[in-house]
This record gives C-alpha cells, structure tokens and sequence, in this order.
C-alpha cells in the first residue's frame, strides 16, 4: 500500500533520514519506533509531503506520491496525526473535525461526525468548546477523530501517547486497533516501544536517521538489543 | 450639534479606515505578512473608478463593480509574481519587497495617468439629510459609507464563521502544516485572503474619493499608513480589532482636527497608537498566539 524507498531528507546540512525503506501492507498496524531526534517525525512529514526528500521514490497505492502537494495527498487517503497533536487551538471541537473533512463532500460529513463522537464521546460533549480548553488527553482524541474525518485509508500517527497519563495512554491504543479493525492501515510512530510493538504486526527501528532493524513485532519485542535499547532491559 | 456632526464624519471616515484595515489584518493573519502595498491598491481602484465613471461617463454602480474586479485582479497577482516566491524567506526580505510594489504601483501610476490631481466623480450623489429642524446636516456619502462598512462587517463575520473556506483560512492562519494536513490548499487559501483584501480595498477607494474628491498617484498612502496603524491599534489579525482601531482613529483624528489642531490632527492619532502599545502591546482585541504544548 505505502512503499517508501531510500528516501534522503535534510535540514539544510543536516542529514535527518538516510536511506530510509519501509513499507506498510493494507490492513496492517506497523510501527516505526526510535529514541528521539531519531528521525521518526521527519520521516512522517516526508510522507506526507510537508518535507520533500532529496532522492528515492514514495509510492502510495501505486502512484508516485512524491512529487504531490500535501493537500492532494490526503485527497488519496493518506492522513497523519501529527506530533504535538497541532489541534486549531481556537477553534472549536466541531470546527476542527469539520476541517478534517475539507477534502470531503459535503453530503457524507453529518455521518462522519457521528462516527467520530462514537469513537470518542467525549468529542461529542465538548463539540462547542473552543480545541484550546481541552485537556491534552482530549486534545489528542480531537486530533485522531480529525484525522478519521477524512476516511483516510492509511493514518499516520505520530506519538499519540507523548504526555499522556497510562490510563489514557491505553485507551489511545484500544482505539488505535479498533480503527484498524474497522479497515484502516496503521502506521504508528511511537518512542513507547513496549505499548506500540504489542498492538503492531510488525516494526521497524530507526536509528540516527537509518532503519537498523525490521521485522515481525512479536519477534521484535523478544531480542536483546531492543529490549536493552527501547524496553527499559 | 456639532459634536454629533463631528462624530459622524468621524465613524465615517473611521468607516474607511477600518475598511482598509480588514486588507490588513486579513493577510497578516493568514500570511504572517504586512502588505505595505495594500494602500497602493486603493489608489488604483480609485483611479479604475474614476476613468469608467468620469472619463467615459458610464454608470456609477459600474464603475465600482470593475474597480473591484480591477483591484482583486491586482492583488492576486502582485502575491503571486512578489510575495509567494518569498514564502520560506526571512520577513524583512517581504517587507522590503512589499514596500517596493508599493512604489512601483505608485510610480506606475505616475507614469500613466501623471501626478496631476483629478476631480473625482463622488459615485454616491452629493446630497445631505437635514436633521432637528435643519441644524444637523450629514452627508449622504457618510451614511452610504458607514453602510456599507457595518454590510462588510456583517458579511466577514459569516464568512469566517460558516463558510468552508472561511474556516479553512482560520485554520491556516493557526497552523499551516497541520491545515495542510487536512487536505486544505494553502496557497489558494493565502491567494482568495489577497483576493478578498484587494477587493475591500476597491470599495474603500471608491468611497474615500467619494468623500475627499482630488486623486492622485499618492492618494491610497497616508489611508493606507492610518488604516495599517488602525489594523495595529484594534489588533493585528483580529477582523472586530480592524472594525473598532479603524472607527476610533476616524474619530480621534476629527476630533483632533475640530477641536485642539489641524496640523497636529496626525501627530495626534499616532501619539494615541504609541500609548495604547504601551499599555497593550497585542492591540485592544488582539491576543498573543497560545504557545503549543
Ligand atoms: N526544523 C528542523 N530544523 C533543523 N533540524 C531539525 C528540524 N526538525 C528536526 N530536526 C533534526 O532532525 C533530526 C530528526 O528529528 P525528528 O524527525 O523530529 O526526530 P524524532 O521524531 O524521531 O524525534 C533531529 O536531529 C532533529 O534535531
Ligand atoms: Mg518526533
């Protein structure tokens, strides 16, 4: 579904993803993990094409999405929940799903609305509030239902567990699958090695900007070196 | 009576102001850029006006259609062709281009239509109602004035507040990246603000020659200089901001005039915006952007 091959992206001279290859398969929850400053976000800009890489080849649902603008590659399905969750702080809980919709008809979004304060009810209560007055928690739930509104056939999240009590944390991830159980493609970025591998089929780690390691997540979460690495022994 | 008359000219010229401000503030919430040519295009739509209504004696209502067209023509291209290659360029290089189309449209002008004054053809009628037996006269360009600025107000207010696109340009004025995200068009979105300034700037020309009648190549400079400082005085990026800095700067610069200075009637003004800086450096309804967690 997702091929990125040996993409190279920098920041002025600094080299932040190197030779970067993954591919994600329709269907899949996979999750791309590494310590930060590990070029986890940046790869994910790339992606979506708020950065652009200097060579390689991006390939979404056999087309080159590489050369496209970013709007036009969410129209393809492809959405992200970015880092920092970068909700429209003033605007409200409604409005910001509403925006998640953009690329929709507008026929099809009262129902989508329905959808996402059913994976989320606490949406649902605060559909009036202004995004900024929700707690960081909500915050992040208001940043996946935006992402949801789109009908996205591949979402991209990017550490939606980042400051985020367990409890939440583990609500996050049951919905996380509950998506992908519903028919969505899952690329998950996370530094919480421990609660990504035991949702991802499979994983990839990435290293001062290299992918150093791939495989099955189950298979992941039992060697040496990422358990020492990622997994706290 | 001659406060309240002096109160009128003043929310109407504040009316302009504010009216001006909109183009202001619009693409600096939105582009993060002052568009110091923004006064310029004033000029031009004025001068649009003024050969369609005067030279070729065709109707009023017209020539402020094609003034409009003219000037939201105007401002597309100029950020296409000068502000969009400087997207990712430091903001002192896009001041310095802004003040360069500024005098390139005034130059321009010069060079076409010379800097001789014209007459302008008011496009509202020179009448006035009289009011408590005859002692309190307004003009009826004042009234369409305040009018039509209360219209646009109203107008605005439903545009960012239900349209689509109106949304779209409150989210990208927030976030670009993440309205990007959201399959929203960035540069289309930068490009209709630029549209919807220019426009608001021809209505505003049509009407400050309606009211003031010599145009020249520098007319739309020192409107759009006090409407800028009235964008600034209400909040730079706040449209309610630009409503009430641009009506209290009216006011305050009658009232300078009528009663303490014609001279000073400017100096005044600025002395205000220094102060209310001062005390609040966002401007009276501005607000600092929230930092993100
Ligand atoms: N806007 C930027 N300008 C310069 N360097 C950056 C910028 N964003 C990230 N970097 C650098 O690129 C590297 C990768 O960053 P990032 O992709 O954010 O990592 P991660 O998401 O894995 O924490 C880091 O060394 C970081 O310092
Ligand atoms: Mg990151």
């Amino acid at each position: 579904m997702l091929k990125v091959t040996n993409i190279n992206v920098y920041y002025g001279a600094i080299h932040a993803v190197k030779d970067v290859t993954l591919e994600v398969n329709e269907g899949e929850i996979v999750t791309l993990i590494g310590a930060n400053g590990a070029g986890k976000s940046t790869t994910l800009q790339t992606i979506s094409g708020l950065l652009r890489s200097r060579s390689g080849n991006i390939s979404f649902l056999d087309e080159n999405i590489g050369v496209i603008a970013p709007h036009k590659i969410v129209e393809r399905g492809l959405a992200q929940v970015p880092e920092g969750r970068r909700v429209f702080l003033r605007m409200t809980v409604r409005e910001n799903l509403e925006m998640g919709a953009y690329t929709q008809k507008a026929s099809g979004v009262a129902a989508d609305l329905e959808h996402a304060y059913a994976l989320f009810p606490r949406l649902k209560e605060r559909q009036r509030q202004v995004a900024g007055t929700l707690s960081g928690g909500e915050q992040q739930m208001l940043a996946m239902g935006r992402a949801m509104m789109s009908r996205p056939k591949l979402l991209m999240l990017d550490e939606p567990s980042m400051g985020l009590a367990p409890i939440l944390v583990e609500q996050i991830f049951d919905i996380i699958t509950e998506m992908n159980r519903e028919g969505v493609t899952i690329l998950l970025v996370e530094q919480n090695a421990q609660m990504a591998l035991s949702v991802a089929n499979r994983a990839y780690v990435l290293e001062t900007g290299g992918i150093v390691l791939h495989g099955d997540a189950s298979e992941l979460i039992g060697n040496e070196d990422v358990k020492r690495a990622y997994l706290g022994g | 009576m001659s406060f309240l008359s002096h109160l009128i000219s003043g929310v109407s010229l504040g009316s302009i102001y504010a009216i001006i401000a909109l183009g202001y503030t619009m693409v600096y919430g939105i582009a993060k850029m002052l568009n110091f040519a923004h006064g310029d295009v004033i000029m031009v739509g004025a001068y649009a006006c003024f050969f369609i209504v005067s030279r070729y004696g065709m109707s009023p209502l017209l020539g402020v259609l094609l003034s409009v067209a003219v000037c939201t023509l105007l401002g597309i291209l100029i950020e296409r062709l000068a502000y969009k290659p400087l997207r990712a360029a430091p903001s002192l290089a896009v001041l310095i281009t802004a003040i360069g189309i500024s005098y390139l449209l005034q130059n321009s002008a010069q060079l076409l239509w010379t800097s001789n004054p014209k007459v302008f053809t008011s496009v509202v009628g020179a009448g006035s109602l009289k009011f408590a037996g005859g002692r309190l006269s307004i003009s009826v360009t004042a009234i369409v004035t305040i009018v039509i600025c209360a219209v646009i107000m109203l107008a605005l207010t439903w545009f960012t507040g239900k349209t689509k696109m109106g949304k779209a340009m409150r989210a990208c004025s927030e976030d670009k990246g993440a309205a990007q995200l959201m399959g929203i068009n960035v540069n289309f979105t930068i490009s209709m603000t630029f549209a919807i300034g220019s426009a608001l700037a021809a209505i505003a020309g049509v009407l400050l020659c309606s009211a003031y009648p010599t145009l020249m190549p520098t007319t739309g400079s020192m409107p759009g200089i006090k409407a800028f400082t009235a964008a600034v005085f209400g909040g730079i990026g706040s449209i309610p901001g630009a409503l009430l800095g641009g009506t209290l700067l009216g006011i305050i610069e009658i009232f300078g005039k009528a009663y303490i200075s014609t001279q000073l009637s400017d100096a005044i003004v600025f002395a205000v915006l220094i102060i209310v800086l001062l005390v609040k450096p966002t401007g009276l309804l501005g607000t600092r952007i929230q930092e993100k967690v």
